[in-house]
């Protein structure tokens, strides 16, 4: 007990985006477990239960990552809008009113009307990237908010992210291995 | 003529010079764990591409069988564990 209240006390000093991710994710789960009673006895039904938690918790830890990485950064932004337009869809959809879910389809279609030129350098360039290769098509897809990046902060953006998401599955393994003690 | 509107942009906006690039590729390559520990120089930039697009794969699933294995122990855990790290966060 003395350990964690050491560690916790290091929480709240150094706020890098480990502790930061930790933080919220944690208090996002425990909200979670105060939502859900485990009360189903048959286990079919309570593997859907487990299932669909799962999903939740999953869309809990990429919104925690990305609060975590702030605003300042292209692919957290693109993971927030995602989550944002996912929930508001959702209350709409519940609502049933058509009207707002068409014209924000139509938002979303002008924002895809991407700039492909930039993209392109100088013809004659000896460098050994100098077209939108393959790999990079694949990279924009996986990146969040890939699509509209040009090159240079594509491979940024792709840094940060992969250092982010490495960070968030060690966290997410720890606190496995943690409850699972 | 669309090469000609693409070269006017290209030298209005910034230019994305090789050095860059290379910079950029190099960071990259030290993310990555298979090719940081292999220890050589001489990869190529599709590879570092192609390399990241799988690690970057692997970390997704890696989220979700944790999510799925995070799922089933907040439904097995004890209330009391829950409690002391509900306490510990609202300090």
């Amino acid at each position: 007990m003395d350990k964690t209240s050491k560690g916790i006390q290091t929480l709240s000093t150094h706020c890098s985006y480990k502790t930061k991710f930790a933080f919220r994710f944690l208090r996002s789960l425990m909200k979670l477990k105060k939502q859900h009673q485990p009360i189903s006895s048959s286990s079919s039904s309570s593997m859907e239960l487990i299932h669909k938690r799962s999903q939740r918790i999953k869309m809990l830890a990429y919104s925690s990552i990305a609060h975590a990485a702030g605003p300042r950064r292209a692919w957290s932004r693109a993971i927030l809008f995602k989550l944002q337009s996912r929930a508001r869809h959702h209350y709409f959809t519940r609502k049933r009113s058509s009207l707002d879910s068409k014209t924000k389809q139509k938002k979303i279609l002008k924002n895809k009307r991407v700039m492909r030129n930039h993209n392109i350098i100088r013809a004659g360039s000896t460098s050994r990237v100098t077209r939108e290769t393959k790999q990079m098509k694949k990279l924009r897809e996986i990146v969040p908010g890939g699509k509209e990046m040009d090159i240079c902060s594509l491979f940024d953006e792709t840094a940060h992210y992969v250092k982010c998401l490495s960070m968030q599955v060690q966290v997410m393994q720890a606190i496995a291995d943690r409850f699972s003690k | 003529m669309s090469s000609r509107r693409s070269r006017s942009r290209q030298s209005g906006g910034s230019r994305i010079t090789d050095d860059q690039i290379n910079d950029l590729v190099s960071k990259l390559q030290q993310l990555l764990p298979e090719i940081r520990d292999r220890r050589s120089d001489k990869v190529s930039a599709a590879k570092v591409l192609q390399e990241t697009c799988n690690y970057i794969r692997s970390l997704h699933r890696e989220v979700d069988d944790l999510s799925e294995r995070l799922s089933e122990l907040l439904s097995t855990t004890d209330t009391a564990q829950a409690a002391i790290i509900r306490s510990l966060l609202m300090q």
